[in-house]
């Protein structure tokens, strides 16, 4: 802890100090060396949010590195939050990389075990995990409270201090031991956890529940984890094709009554061009409406849950939609009623 | 045991293409009991091997033997004579039989005909699942007799990862690999020994693994 009662002082640690219902936002970076696809995303999400995540070769596909995109996003004035995986560094890697990440200005840390390589474009990879999620959760809270490295050495000079985060799956299996591992994840030194997509809020609640039993609500931030769905075979995707996943059916059959009344596809594919295309601008509207409705909903449903301090945002290929989604949420540095009268220090 | 597979023929015969008299070598352990590379599957490769070099255009000659264990020198003594007659030697024995060979044959080739797969339980007819990856510094007193190590994907020491739905391993959903970790959550359970899961690991010390360098074992009261 620092002078000023802050762990590292970052905006996400203060506006949840602070207790305001928290909005964090989620940034894919290019597959490739172009900076100006960052900026494009980029301007989407600036000022409402606290801070952006950055994933690091999210389902382990070739990406510009995250700390790179951190360095590119504190340039654009937006707070990052890096993202690291286990996956692809060992413990003598991710030390140096997070000096680095440090000394380039990054503050927000969350640590990840790694989507595994098979499911991306090199599965014909090595992997390391030499430590996982909590094991690295842990050797970043010694970094920066005891100052020393994985390995006992004291850092002489400046530590690496980054607010840290971790993730949660309250939809994955066994779920009875999922409240105690995120209990793990907090011992290990989370200072926030982010959680995944939540499309069954009933089960989201029941976890809930199960983690304030556990007290672990006092001792760390939770962000639920939401995201708007773009359309039918998106949402049936995420149904059926995502480990990990689980979408109420309610929600399918929204998005499936979304557009009714508007043309079919198969009716569309008989129709002369420019008709053709209004016809599908009109369905993808009707869609994206009520996917973000949907998003909006779930975030209000957060709000009266116990123990949730807020909610990470995942729009990915998909950012100008959280304007919408946090103005309609009345959440975030910008739209947030309760932030209009205070104004939040920043160092 | 240690398992294997037996390489795709083409690629055998690719191994052999330069060599006009071939010693198949099989081995009469592990890989006889995996079905890999016993007596009759030296038989069969051989076979295949001289009706495949025959329709080529040019028959080879291909000999067949098996010592009781290809690791040891003195069982490989037994294969000296058709050693020294062939041109090259494709062991259809695990890679440390291929290398004592090599070692104990200096001036003839041996080839690897099997690809040496892991150390396997054999769990049903026709079925070998991996156990152990023999990292040196065993941890199956603290995880219920499971090894995360060989059969978690990622080795994960606190486990299980967001990635284990209904007990099954989200890599390669379709093989239906069982999710370790959960096997050790609900063993722990059964035994009443759930607090061994509350408790953080810390990294492994990968040292005693294949990560610390090619590993030796001296036996100071057994040597002569």
């Amino acid at each position: 802890m620092s002078d000023n009662g802050y762990i590292v002082g970052s905006n996400l640690e203060k506006a949840l100090k602070a207790g305001y219902f928290v909005a964090t936002g989620e940034l894919g970076p290019p597959q490739s060396a172009d900076r100006h696809e960052i900026e494009h995303k980029a301007k989407f999400l600036k000022g409402i949010v606290e801070s952006v995540n950055i994933t690091d070769c999210q389902t382990a596909v070739v990406r510009m590195s995250s700390i790179s995109v951190a360095v590119i996003l504190l340039e654009l004035g937006i707070e990052p939050n890096i993202q690291m995986t286990c996956r692809d560094r060992n413990r003598i890697a991710i030390q140096s990389d997070l000096l680095g990440a440090y000394a380039l200005g990054c503050r927000n840390l969350l640590c990840l075990t790694g989507d595994h390589q098979t499911f991306g474009n090199h599965p014909q990879s090595k992997n390391v995990h030499d430590l996982d999620s909590i094991s690295l959760l842990q050797m970043c809270r010694d970094m920066r409270d005891k100052k020393i490295f994985q390995c006992g050495e004291p850092i002489k000079g400046q530590e690496p201090r980054f607010f840290l985060g971790a993730a949660a799956n309250p939809f994955a299996d066994p779920f009875e031991f999922r409240p105690y591992r995120l209990g793990k994840k907090v011992a290990a030194g989370a200072d926030f956890i982010q959680t995944q997509l939540i499309f069954n809020v009933p089960k989201f609640q029941e976890f809930m529940r199960r983690v304030v039993d556990l007290g672990l609500h006092e001792k760390v931030y939770i962000l639920a984890g939401v995201g708007p769905i773009k359309s039918l075979a998106a949402a049936q995707y995420m149904a059926t094709k995502v480990p990990g996943m689980e979408v109420d059916p309610e929600y399918i059959e929204r998005m499936k009554n979304a557009t009714k009344g508007l043309p079919s596809l198969a009716e569309i594919k008989n129709m002369p061009p420019q008709e053709a295309a209004e016809a599908r601008r009109l369905r993808k509207e009707a869609s994206e409406a009520e996917g973000i409705r949907i998003c909006v909903e779930i975030i209000n449903e957060c709000k009266k849950i116990e123990g949730v301090h807020g909610v990470h945002i995942m729009a990915i290929e998909w950012e100008e939609a959280v304007d919408q989604i946090v103005r309609q949420a009345q959440i975030g540095p910008k739209y947030d009623p309760a932030r209009q009268s205070a104004t939040l220090q920043t160092d | 045991m240690i398992v294997a597979q037996q390489k795709p023929l083409e690629e055998i015969m690719g191994m052999i293409a330069n060599a006009e008299k071939v010693l198949i070598l099989g081995c009469g352990t592990c890989v006889t009991v995996c079905f890999a590379g016993g007596e009759k599957e030296v038989a069969i490769l051989a076979s295949q091997l001289r009706m495949a070099t025959r329709l080529a255009g040019h028959e080879k000659e291909i000999r067949e033997f098996t010592v009781q264990r290809q690791c040891e020198y003195e069982y490989n003594e037994q294969a000296a004579d058709y050693v020294r007659d062939a041109d090259l030697i494709v062991s259809l024995a695990c890679g440390i039989g291929v290398q004592t060979m090599n070692e104990q044959f200096p001036e003839k080739l041996t080839v690897p005909g099997l690809n040496t797969s892991g150390l396997s339980q054999p769990t049903e007819q026709g079925v070998w699942e991996e156990r152990c990856q023999a990292c040196g510094d065993c941890i199956l007193a603290l995880t219920g007799g499971l090894c995360p190590i060989a059969r978690c994907a990622k080795s994960l020491l606190n486990g299980p990862c967001g990635g284990s739905q209904r007990g099954i391993c989200e890599v390669y959903a379709e093989r239906q690999t069982p999710c370790v970790w959960d096997q050790i959550y609900h063993r722990l359970k059964d035994l009443g020994q759930l607090e061994k899961l509350m408790e953080i690991r810390p990294p492994k010390n990968w040292h005693t693994s294949r990560d610390g360098g090619q590993r030796k074992i001296v036996r100071e009261d057994l040597r002569l």
